[in-house]
């Protein structure tokens, strides 16, 4: 037995809160990608292995494996540091501003980017806990900044907001092409 | 001399030197602000560049890529923390500098220092350009392919102490390339029956969510922090000629700084240590460094501004990325039909070397700013740090929406926001994660290619810089082994000697 604690402890890595979840996530992840190689990457019997479709996917998947597998040891045999449940809620609180993201990318299609874009800026960084005139005054500036240099400067590819259609004849298309 | 007026030529108009322009002013701003960074300045113009001149849109991304580690001392040297995570080791001594009242010293010697490494990491990459342009057609598939195959090992290697987890990062980027529908048999693979699996993720979308998004996420759920930083007074331009001083060693970091950029997977921060190391170890004072040594950040800033230049090298002879950034400009070069690799020097020297020449340009370009810019940029690193994120977030939608107008883009690159704060949370490397995307794309399509025309496997080691490239290989990997093991063993000896 000691001589086996002796060789785990060879493994052993600096650790951080949090390191052993993401590491066993990571290989239950990497042997769900293994269990599904038969029927995600397949082989159709040619000649040369590397000329196969699911060769590269199985390499990663192998690598994902093996490595994984080592990194999962490593972590576990080193000491614990107190806080895994709180650095586990910030990853989960990061998940908040994914929705304030998909909801951004939800508005621009239907309200326009300009409007989507100075309305996610300023209720975002109230949300931040900006609540001064002249943060939320820079947050606007940032937005209408962000539209112009990208949609009216450099005429990057995005499109009109659907409510635009209701704009007055004289406006609308130059609003659709700029804004 | 014919090729470099004609690269002169392609060089000096309107639109490429405004973005010459932009990009360095740009990137040195982006430098200073601690929390932002080259990788997410350059993710998020990826996609704009796209709609640009292929020289236009590269010169942007380069100004950026060349310029933001001289922003990234500033904040190094004045607050102790690094702009751009490569100006690390510039706080060594940079800050000591400045809390003896030698701030301005400081500043001077590491912007003289990022000249002097960038310079003359140019030149050489100048100078080898002959020897690149007659080597680099003796690259055929096999050897494309160990050498993408050795990238992979050196980005794992590098990885000291989180070897493990760079190579199932790596292993992560491998298996991320290959999802969709296969090219040559069109079979589906790791889609699991999804449509919007069908086409593969997108290299761009992947990069925006693992910099971009991911420093968006961090910045905004960390506490708030708005750091302070007093105004510098007196002649930087003096202070910056002392680098003569000291040319010795910031010849030695540029150096290491080419060295270390041209071997793909290893980059700055190798370059930086081996330069630091070297600086110390010759030095008179070895015990100041730490403590405020001006050769200990001539040494690491000359260093970390020779590798931009370097890293060129195999990405342009090659087409093989070196790290994250040269991997996303590879993106733009694809976009544009200009495939780097051997044919790029054969059929588009004047290309390549006007490459050279905005390099150059660049370096002048941003030392002339910073000479009368530092005191403006303090005000910029003032900015409230979750005021930063929400930027960041508004500017990563026209990153990833205006590639494909996909809604689905944008999700999937939140995912890997997610993933990529957890990694950075847990100081875990994002880098073999792209490299191993972009790599294992390359790794794929050479094998492929040069199994068709041999016979047996030992075929593939029958020509010298193929046997060259497997010795290498090899020799890596059974060093590296080598010293894992001693590692180990003496990281046991130690856990068991009895005054622990």
């Amino acid at each position: 037995m000691q001589r086996v604690l002796n060789f785990l402890a060879l493994f052993r890595r600096e650790r951080r809160p949090g390191d052993l979840i993401f590491a066993a996530g990571f290989l239950v992840l990497a042997l769900a990608c293994l269990v599904a190689v038969p029927w995600q990457a397949q082989f159709l019997g040619k000649k040369s292995l590397v000329e196969e479709p699911g060769f590269w996917p199985s390499v990663g998947v192998g690598m994902m494996v093996v490595f994984g597998a080592i990194h999962f040891v490593c972590t576990w045999n080193a000491p614990r540091l107190p806080g895994r449940l709180q650095e586990v809620i910030l990853w989960l609180r990061s998940v908040e501003f994914v929705l304030w993201f998909s909801v951004y990318v939800g508005a621009v299609p239907v309200i326009g980017y300009l409007p989507a874009t100075l309305l996610f800026a300023v209720l975002l960084s109230i949300r931040a806990g900006y609540r001064s005139v002249r943060m939320l005054t820079s947050a606007a500036g940032l937005a209408l900044a962000t539209v112009l240099v990208f949609k009216a400067g450099l005429g990057v590819r995005l499109p009109a907001g659907a409510v635009y259609q209701y704009l007055p004849d004289g406006i609308r298309s130059f609003v659709m092409v700029n804004f | 001399m014919e090729t470099i007026f004609q690269a002169a030529e392609l060089l000096f108009n309107w639109p490429v030197l405004v973005a010459l322009l932009i990009g360095s002013v740009g990137g040195v701003v982006i430098g200073a602000i601690p929390g932002v960074g080259p990788a997410v300045a350059i993710a998020i113009l990826l996609p704009a560049t796209f709609a640009l001149e292929p020289l236009v849109g590269l010169t942007l991304l380069l100004g950026i890529y060349g310029s933001s580690m001289y922003g990234g001392s500033l904040p190094a040297i004045l607050i102790n923390t690094p702009g751009t995570a490569v100006n690390a080791l510039t706080t060594y001594d940079g800050y000591p500098m400045t809390r003896r009242g030698e701030a301005l010293r400081a500043l001077g010697l590491a912007y003289g220092a990022s000249f002097f490494g960038a310079v003359l990491s140019i030149l050489i990459l100048i100078l080898l350009s002959p020897v690149l342009a007659t080597v680099a057609p003796m690259f055929g598939s096999r050897e494309i392919f160990l050498a993408a195959l050795l990238g992979i090992i050196l980005v794992i290697i590098a990885h000291r102490g989180q070897m493990a987890a760079a190579g199932m990062l790596a292993g992560l980027g491998i298996l991320l390339q290959s999802v969709g529908m296969e090219p040559v048999n069109y079979t589906m693979r790791y889609t699991f029956g999804l449509d919007w699996l069908t086409s593969g993720l997108d290299l761009i979308v992947v990069v925006l969510g693992l910099f971009a998004l991911s420093q968006a996420f961090q910045l905004i759920v960390e506490p708030d922090g708005a750091p302070d930083a007093q105004p510098v007074a007196g002649s930087l331009f003096r202070a910056m000629r002392e680098i003569w001083t000291y040319r010795r060693t910031a010849a030695t970091g540029g150096g290491f700084g080419v060295l270390m950029g041209v071997i793909p997977g290893v980059g700055e921060f190798t370059a930086q240590f081996l330069s630091y190391t070297a600086a110390r170890k010759r030095s008179r004072t070895p015990d100041m460094f730490g403590r405020g040594s001006p050769e200990g950040l001539v040494a690491s800033e000359s260093a970390n501004n020779a590798v931009p230049a370097a890293a060129m090298i195999p990405l342009l002879a090659l087409g093989i990325p070196g790290e994250a950034l040269t991997a996303m400009m590879l993106s733009v070069f694809y976009v544009h039909n200009v495939v780097p690799g051997p044919g790029l020097f054969q059929n588009q020297l004047d290309f390549v070397y006007a490459l050279y020449l905005a390099l150059l340009l660049l370096n002048v370009i941003v030392i002339l700013w910073v000479l009368v810019s530092s005191n403006l940029l303090i005000r910029i690193i003032r900015i409230p740090t979750r005021f930063l994120g929400v930027a960041i977030l508004v500017l990563s939608f026209v990153g990833v929406y205006s590639l494909r107008n996909s809604a689905v883009d944008c999700m999937i690159a939140a995912g890997f926001g997610v993933f990529g704060l957890i990694l950075k949370r847990l100081n875990l490397p994002t880098v073999p994660i792209i490299l191993g995307m972009v790599l294992g794309g390359i790794m794929e399509v050479k094998l492929r290619a040069s199994m068709g025309r041999l016979d047996s496997v030992v075929d593939f080691v029958n020509r010298p810089i193929a046997a060259l490239l497997v010795f290498v290989i090899v020799v890596i990997t059974v060093q590296s082994i080598r010293t894992a093991i001693r590692d180990l063993r003496d990281r046991h000896d130690s856990s068991n000697s009895p005054n622990q």
